[in-house]
């Protein structure tokens, strides 16, 4: 049970917010960071236009040999991207308490400003302990 | 419509009839063709053809309370209708989070420093402190004690007033030991802290201000002026723990000694 990291995309796809949860990984510059965002954005939207079911929600899950990534949308358009093991179950409550941690120290802090990168330090510290608690 | 009067403005008159009403109402209306009337709106509409028909009279009507304001001044169950001691059930942390965070984003136009936006945060904490010690007063009546002394009056504070407001005790009241003057109020897990991350442009202000305007009121309330300014102290355990740092008038300190 591995959580890699996770990347909050904003309904404009830029990328507001990305953590690694593990030392192992290798680290990219931030403007690949970027493309790799803006690039699931665009298949995101992309899926959801050819998809065969009617009003569809675009990629929720991605799986490899290598890895597995989740993807939650919220109503408004946000996106929270995790990217964890191939093993690891029930990756979307875990999203969906990140989600809650966002609206929470994200959304209720005065001092952010919507749409913009996420510098929060009780999300920070919140999450972490969260993930830690899970893996 | 009944109420035809005698020659003046009854103190019967509805409180929720509004001030234009009144005016409207006291203004001189000839009296003789109201009696019919029975419904307040239509009485109403007659008054304003009057009015602009500028037919004057000496003659005054007065209002029976039972007349619908509705068509005034809505007149709704205000707070204030509500049994005092009957404690307000508790209401929603995010109702409250999303409100304070957007007073807190209110104060920060403009204002040219930290101190000020501390300052004005404190002013609205000093109104719902003047609201809660008067609410605590009526409260409790029956066994109402007058605080003559620093120490009970903090500590007055420190439960009483903290558990009407966060539903829980402060965590700590100390004294300052190499200030005569400062008294320290703690709470290891401020309730307006909880969702605010403080940017690094602006480490030294504490949102909890608002609190510490809570205490100044309270202090003022009792005749013991002081300043409050809120401080904040993260420890690992707590690492939203703010000190609320009460510095007494000298006035008070005199008192206090005179007492002693």
């Amino acid at each position: 049970m591995v959580v890699y990291s996770l990347y909050i995309l904003n309904k404009a796809a830029g990328l507001i917010y990305q953590r690694d949860f593990n030392d192992g990984l290798q680290k990219l510059s931030s403007n690949d960071y970027l493309v790799l965002s803006g690039t699931f954005h665009a298949v995101h939207a992309i899926a959801s236009r050819i998809s065969p079911v009617p009003s569809s929600s675009g990629i929720e899950v991605l799986e490899t040999d290598t890895f597995r990534l989740q993807c939650f949308q919220t109503l408004t358009g946000t996106k929270f991207l995790l990217i964890s093991d191939p093993r690891q179950q029930s990756s979307d409550t875990i999203l969906r308490r990140i989600y809650e941690l966002y609206a929470d120290y994200v959304i209720k802090n005065p001092f952010y400003q919507i749409e913009m990168p996420v510098r929060c330090e009780l999300f920070d510290r919140h999450l972490a302990a969260y993930i830690k608690a899970i893996s | 419509m009944r109420g035809v009067g005698t020659g003046h403005v009854d103190s019967s008159l509805h409180r929720g009839v509004t001030a234009s009403a009144q005016a409207l109402i006291s203004s001189a209306v000839d009296t003789s063709s109201l009696s019919c009337y029975s419904d307040f709106a239509s009485l109403l509409i007659t008054m304003s053809k009057m009015q602009s028909s500028s037919r004057a009279s000496s003659d005054k009507l007065s209002l029976r309370s039972s007349a619908p304001s509705s068509v005034l001044a809505p007149r709704r169950a205000t707070i204030y209708d509500r049994n005092v001691n009957r404690r307000a059930p508790d209401l929603a942390l995010s109702a409250f989070a999303f409100l304070f965070s957007e007073m807190v984003q209110y104060s920060q136009k403009n204002v040219k420093g930290v101190q000020e936006m501390e300052n004005k945060l404190s002013a609205y904490g000093y109104h719902v402190g003047q609201r809660v010690l008067e609410l605590s007063a009526i409260r409790e009546i029956k066994n109402a004690k007058r605080e003559t002394r620093v120490l009970g009056l903090l500590q007055f504070i420190n439960t009483t007033i903290w558990k009407a407001i966060f539903g829980k005790p402060a965590d700590a009241l100390e004294k300052s030991k190499d200030q005569e003057d400062e008294y320290m109020i703690i709470d290891n897990d401020p309730i307006s802290n909880k969702y605010i991350s403080v940017p690094k442009d602006m480490p030294s202000l504490d949102c909890a201000s608002f609190q510490a305007g809570v205490i100044e009121a309270v202090m003022d309330g009792c005749q013991f002026p002081a300043r409050v300014t809120a401080h904040s102290v993260p420890t690992d355990l707590h690492p939203l723990k703010t000190v609320f740092l009460v510095k007494l008038d000298p006035l008070v300190l005199e008192r206090e000694r005179y007492m002693r």
